[in-house]
């Protein structure tokens, strides 16, 4: 599905990947877990195509296509998806013209006829329950005026609309009390299939209580220091992040 | 103001020697109104940027080509443009030319035949507040307007139907036009009204458009302004308010082109819990240069004003806005607020924005705040990342930057025309 190589990244001229090397197979789900500032929201940034890193080395590989060659819409074109930590607010654009305009230009991308107006809505209506989000929010303005739980709701409403082969969490369960949680990893789990991939980003192990990874990767300083089935989580989650720390910085 | 300077004057001088060999001359006002516009053109001459009235907009330049008097041929129009579920009404090259037949109880007619018909209410109204602040463009206006159109709302009268005021010219070369409004709407009336204004196919078109509204007590006049002009145009306007009592004044403001768009809309809160709410959308491409300028004043107690104006700056385009609060001494409890709220489409678009309150009463709440920036780079992030791409994103979010202005047009033949024309005049 994706492969990294090797990923190194800048912003302003500080360097904040420096080699990320995964690989992550159709049907995964990987989890990345670090402690503050080692780099995780930049590698969802990168991945995603945002502009203001740089990338000084390396490759990723997205099904075949050089991800880091393609503009930020078609990545998500492509198939990729993230899930933002902070979901921007948009007045004025409604959340049903946002994923109406969305899912067309993917599928005009794709070479299809855009979606007809009642196979949307019953679309919408379908999605919207598996994420609990009241019918009313989906016609009001992106984000505009949701609580942080809605917020993330959406998120994985927008998710289950687009159908992507690969999402990134990007600390989605942040800020989440325990019914969202619950709301969102089951939306999650509704939508893993053998042939899409999930990459979940989070400093709590929480999560993945939810979320069962197959795999734990820890992120600290720019670099994947350390891999390992589920059981790691817990593991971090019991000894904090300064055996890690203490391990790595004497390194 | 240092108006009195000698180059002034003479572009001034040069437009009188040019102007009175023309024949139509205005015939509706007395002797008295014209006289005093020409003086005052002799005195005042011409603004020029370095008066600050005029510091972004430099009208000078415009006055000084050769823009001519012309004479009116209403042959030459061959389709008429129609808004659905209005009375529509025809104005050319600045004069009268028709109106659709309607059974309102409401006058639709031309200044000249108005002087007759309703002498009183033109003796009382006409030229009487627009000659209280004389500018170049209201004296030239005054001066050589020839037969403009005359709205009447007779006491407690409801109008139905929306009135639509076609701008229509049909010139070749470059000629000067004079359109002249006067619209009176007496106590407990209600009026609609919307003015159209088109691009200029043949020629260039300078227009001094001069209005003088009157809202009488317990009255609501709601005014939409649609203009989609080109880069022939160069348009004064100056919109002249009066409002009575207890009376609402809405305006909703369109400009979506013309190479030179400056409108002076000027509001006199004259009788106690009047209502103002003058708001204002503008698109400027290419190298157009759109200026609105607001004067609200608030004469006498317990009125409101709210303003609201947005504009999207592209290209080497310039978008002006600046509004004037004045809250007099006896003005307390005045509610006034205002807002300006500008996107830079490219480095070299300009916007400059000039708030300006003048407050003399001691029991006010007012407020102005103005803002201007690019496109939001979050949210356009957040549009890319679900796979839409970067024109549809740039689209999407000017439209939601629009939406609230548009969704004030109460009228839906117009609001979907407007949309129309907003969406065409994105880059």
């Amino acid at each position: 599905m994706i492969t990294i190589k090797n990923l190194h990244a800048n912003i302003e001229g500080k360097e904040i990947l420096k080699g990320i090397n995964l690989e992550i197979k159709a049907g995964e789900v990987h989890a990345i877990m670090g402690p503050n500032g080692s780099g995780k929201s930049t590698l969802s940034s990168v991945l995603a195509g945002r502009t203001d890193y740089e990338v000084t080395e390396g490759e990723v590989w997205f099904n075949g296509k050089n991800l880091l060659d393609l503009s930020a819409e078609d990545r998500a074109r492509e198939g990729l998806f993230l899930a933002f930590q902070y979901p921007i607010e948009i007045p004025g654009v409604s959340n049903v013209n946002f994923l109406k305009t969305a899912i067309n230009e993917i599928r005009e991308y794709k070479g299809q006829e855009a979606m007809e107006a009642k196979d949307f809505l019953a679309l919408v209506k379908e999605k919207q329950k598996l994420v609990e989000l009241d019918g009313k929010l989906t016609n009001r303005s992106v984000n505009e005026g949701f609580s942080g739980g809605e917020k993330k709701r959406n998120e994985i409403f927008q998710m289950a609309m687009l159908n992507p082969k690969f999402a990134i969490l990007d600390e989605t369960d942040s800020g989440l009390d325990i019914d969202a949680l619950r709301i969102v990893a089951n939306g999650v789990n509704t939508l893993k299939t053998k042939e899409n991939a999930f990459l979940v980003i989070t400093h709590y192990q929480r999560l993945l209580d939810y979320i069962v990874p197959d795999f734990v990767h820890v992120l600290y300083n720019g670099k994947i220091v350390k891999s390992g089935p589920k059981e790691l989580a817990l593991e971090l989650e019991e000894k904090g992040y300064d055996d890690i720390k203490k391990q790595f910085d004497l390194a | 103001m240092s108006l009195a300077l000698d180059n002034k004057t003479s572009t001034a001088q040069l437009l009188l020697n040019k102007l009175s060999s023309i024949s139509g001359k205005n015939e509706i006002i007395g002797f008295e109104e014209m006289g005093a516009a020409i003086q005052y053109l002799e005195e005042k001459g011409i603004p020029t940027n370095k008066d600050e009235e005029y510091k972004y907009c430099n009208i000078d330049a415009v006055f000084r080509k050769e823009f001519k008097n012309i004479e009116n041929d209403f042959s030459v129009i061959t389709a008429l443009p129609k808004l659905d579920d209005c009375i529509n009404v025809y104005i050319h090259n600045g004069n009268f030319n028709s109106a659709e037949v309607h059974s309102e109880k409401v006058v639709i007619s031309d200044l000249k035949t108005a002087a007759i018909s309703h002498k009183e209410i033109i003796q009382k109204h006409f030229c009487k507040y627009i000659n209280r602040s004389l500018t170049a463009a209201t004296a030239l206006n005054s001066a050589f307007t020839n037969n403009g159109l005359f709205i009447y709302v007779p006491k407690s009268v409801v109008s139905q139907k929306p009135i639509c005021i076609h701008y229509l010219a049909s010139n070749t070369g470059e000629a000067m036009i004079h359109p002249r409004l006067l619209i009176v709407a007496e106590a407990n009336t209600e009026l609609n009204f919307i003015e159209k204004y088109y691009g200029y196919e043949n020629g260039k078109c300078f227009a001094t458009t001069t209005q003088e509204i009157i809202v009488g007590d317990n009255a609501k006049v709601n005014h939409y302004r649609v203009q989609a002009e080109n880069v022939n145009a160069y348009s004064v306007s100056s919109i002249d308010v009066q409002q009575g009592a207890d009376s609402v004044y809405n305006c909703n403001t369109f400009i979506f082109g013309g190479a030179l768009v400056r409108n002076n809309h000027h509001i006199t809160l004259n009788g106690k819990n009047g209502e103002s709410h003058l708001n204002g959308l503008l698109i400027a491409n290419d190298t157009n240069l759109i200026d609105n300028h607001t004067l609200i004043d608030h004469a006498v107690a317990n009125c409101n004003s709210n303003e609201l104006y947005k504009g999207i700056a592209n290209d080497k385009a310039t978008a002006v806005f600046n509004g004037k609060i004045m809250v007099r001494r006896d003005a307390q409890k005045t509610n006034a607020y205002q807002s300006s709220k500008n996107i830079l489409m490219s480095d070299d678009a300009t916007v400059n924005t000039k708030p300006q309150l003048e407050i003399f009463a001691d029991d006010v709440k007012c407020s102005h705040g103005t803002s201007t920036g690019k496109v939001d780079e979050e949210a356009l992030f957040y549009l890319k990342a679900r796979g839409i791409g970067d024109t549809s994103a740039r689209r999407l979010l000017l439209q939601a930057f629009a939406q609230e202005l548009i969704d004030k047009i109460e009228i839906e033949s117009l609001q979907e025309e407007v949309l129309d024309l907003f969406e065409g005049s994105l880059k």
